[in-house]
């Protein structure tokens, strides 16, 4: 978050450089407007990832998505994430929720690359008006093995670096 | 318009249903998960703030041109590499990222090299990372992913310039 703070600083600096104080404040306006607009939905992001963690079954999700998955686990964090609906304000707090009720990185990995790539609300909203139905048809299907694979790499190189579970 | 309302209502339908699949467990339990999540509703304020504030700053420092100007004609692996690094740096939602796309197609972007910002941009784009990933995940979470997943618009150009399409 630091970074993220220096770095948005340096920006600010930069954009007043070249537009002046109204570059700054047009910018700083239009901002808080997203910013307003998009408050309820973290809120509904965040009831949601708080209820699901509490209706999940915590001994199933370790077991179908915990570091003993093996395939089965990888490919059914890859299903979830393609049929999740709603955005990133769903997605991401949903992934979180898997993670506190024991679903290792690997399987929550797999969802979220998932979701982002093959999850059909962007592509049927935005790609597909946007860049024709061959392109993203033939894009979906290359991009069909990329969850299972960072999964598995994600498990992989998860207990090269924490062998004995994750260090608290 | 519309497709906002409509996402705001399946937002909403379902933290209804599954707030009263909760409820029946019992009020406590209820009354305990709705406080937890306010809670950190309360917690990622901040940094929702500082991501949106934020990234409308860096999307004004990174002009559009710059990304496009990347995307240039047929450019072999340096074409790939570019590419995915555009796709992270793309500022912007879906709209654009995918028209960046659709320009750098018809212009005479290889469609490897497409795919690829395509799959960079899905991966990394990191107005969605500082807004959305970093605020909800554990860090080392995000970070992790996104390590992991550096390979990926790689493999996804190399089977597209094996089977020549899309």
């Amino acid at each position: 978050m630091i970074f993220i703070a220096v770095l948005v600083a340096v920006c600010v600096v930069l954009v007043w450089r070249r537009d002046g104080r109204a570059g700054v404040l047009e910018i700083l306006t239009s901002d808080f407007a997203l910013f307003g607009g998009i408050l309820p939905r973290v809120l509904a992001g965040c009831l949601l990832g708080a209820f699901i963690t509490e209706i999940l079954p915590h001994e199933k999700i370790s077991r179908a998505l915990g570091p003993q998955s093996g395939l089965r686990g990888l490919l059914i964090g890859t299903a979830f994430g393609a049929i999740l609906p709603g955005g990133p304000f769903t997605a991401y707090p949903v992934a979180a929720a898997l993670l506190t009720v024991g679903a290792d990185f690997g399987a929550t990995i797999a969802m979220v690359v998932s979701w982002t790539l093959i999850g059909y609300g962007r592509a049927v909203a935005w790609e597909l008006p946007i860049l024709g139905a061959d392109f993203t048809l033939w894009r979906i299907i290359l991009s069909l093995p990329i969850p299972v694979l960072a999964g598995a790499l994600g498990r992989l190189v998860y207990v090269r670096i924490y062998p004995k579970g994750e260090p608290e | 318009m519309t497709a906002e309302l409509i996402i705001d209502i399946t937002l909403w339908a379902s933290v209804a249903a599954i707030g009263f699949m909760v409820w029946r467990r019992g009020r406590v339990v209820a009354v305990a998960a709705a406080r937890e999540g306010g809670m950190d509703f309360i917690n990622i304020v901040p940094r929702i703030a500082l991501g949106v504030i934020g990234s409308g700053f860096i999307a004004a420092v990174i002009p559009a041109e710059v990304i496009t100007g990347w995307l240039g004609p047929d450019s072999g692996w340096l074409g790939v590499l570019t590419a995915t690094v555009a796709g992270g740096l793309t500022p912007g939602g879906p709209v654009v990222g995918f028209s960046i796309a659709a320009v750098a197609l018809k212009v005479g972007g290889g469609p490897p090299q497409v795919i690829a910002y395509v799959i960079a941009w899905a991966l990394f784009a990191f107005q969605r990372m500082i807004l959305w990933e970093i605020p909800f995940m554990p860090a080392k979470f995000v970070w992790f992913r996104a390590a992991v997943s550096l390979p990926f618009p790689f493999l996804a150009a190399a089977l597209a310039m094996a089977i020549g399409k899309p």
